[in-house]
């Protein structure tokens, strides 16, 4: 395997696997707290950006 | 490797989100900080009008003013100035890592090279799927427009965001000329089925204010991919020739 190569389709399989998880649970629970969750602290905390980045707010 | 998806993540989305919550600060929270002077007006001399279809949550969760309706609610928000900066600054590096991690996913399952350019058309196509489609239905608002209840916009928003992704990523990838009508039909599909909307409009603030925030809301979530992007497309190549290196 050549890591020099920036082409990821060369990567062994289970090694773009664990990494496809990995950031798309990273990528789901940021994004997830940022915009979504409901709790009022993480909502005030996170209010200007809920409506600057137009994520649906209260 | 998913140490350097992580390492990537982080740095792209610390750099974007930085730049961006600049943007925010300059830009859409000072319509914000307006709008709310507008809400905590209305919401000042009849708090009982606040009560009809969660509209008194929008005043709680503001409340712009310290003694307007909801101030006998003990809820924690960050005091403005500072603070407020500190925590939408934080919220906004919290989204740019999370969207530095969604575009590296992608690519990575896609079996793609990762460079500036292809960083930037799966950023363009993120903004699509995550602001712009989403955004046709739900348009961006300020504190104090009326809006359907809250869980079925976020459905919508969501199922718009997934739907419009996954039709862009048929409309590219394949050329049957079948799945690229499916891809059509498939990011219309929210658009036909509609979002939800309150059954009447009661926001006192501007509408040349409000235009004006849409407007501006939409650019900077389109600046938010695209330097996210950028990052992620000109950092990966960099750690990949360190790890080589070593």
């Amino acid at each position: 395997m050549n890591t020099a190569s920036v082409s990821t389709s060369s990567l062994s399989v289970s090694e773009r696997v664990k990494a496809v998880t990995a950031a798309l649970i990273v990528g789901i629970a940021l994004v997830y707290t940022t915009g979504f969750a409901a709790s009022t602290n993480v909502h005030n905390a996170a209010h200007d950006t809920r409506h600057g980045l137009a994520f649906p707010c209260h | 490797m998913v140490t350097r998806v992580l390492t990537v993540s982080i740095l792209a989305g610390l750099l974007a989100g930085l730049i961006v919550a600049t943007l925010q600060h300059l830009t859409t929270t000072p319509l914000i900080l307006k709008a709310e002077t507008y809400e905590s007006a209305l919401a000042a001399p009849m708090p009982a009008h606040a009560a009809f279809d969660g509209g008194a949550r929008i005043i709680l969760a503001h409340g712009g003013h310290d003694h307007a309706a909801g101030a006998e609610h003990d809820e924690w928000k960050p005091q403005d100035g500072a603070q407020r900066l500190l925590f939408t600054s934080a919220a906004t590096i919290g989204t740019a890592i999370g969207f530095a991690a969604l575009l590296l996913a992608g690519m990575l399952a896609a079996g793609d090279t990762i460079d500036p350019r292809t960083a930037l058309i799966w950023g363009a196509c993120g903004f699509l799927a995550f602001g712009l489609a989403p955004g046709m239905g739900l348009a961006p608002e300020l504190p104090g427009a009326a809006s359907a209840a809250l869980q079925a916009r976020q459905l919508w928003w969501l199922a718009t965001a997934i739907a419009t992704a996954i039709g862009l990523f048929l409309f590219l990838r394949y050329e049957a000329p079948w799945l690229k009508l499916l891809a059509i039909a498939v990011i219309l599909l929210p658009h036909l089925v509609g979002a939800p909307h309150a059954p009447t409009p009661e926001s006192k603030v501007p509408a040349e204010l409000a235009a004006h925030f849409t407007a501006l809301s939409l650019g900077i979530q389109a600046a938010l991919w695209l330097v996210t992007a950028f990052a992620v497309g000109t950092l990966w190549p960099w750690m990949s020739r360190r790890a080589a290196a070593h």
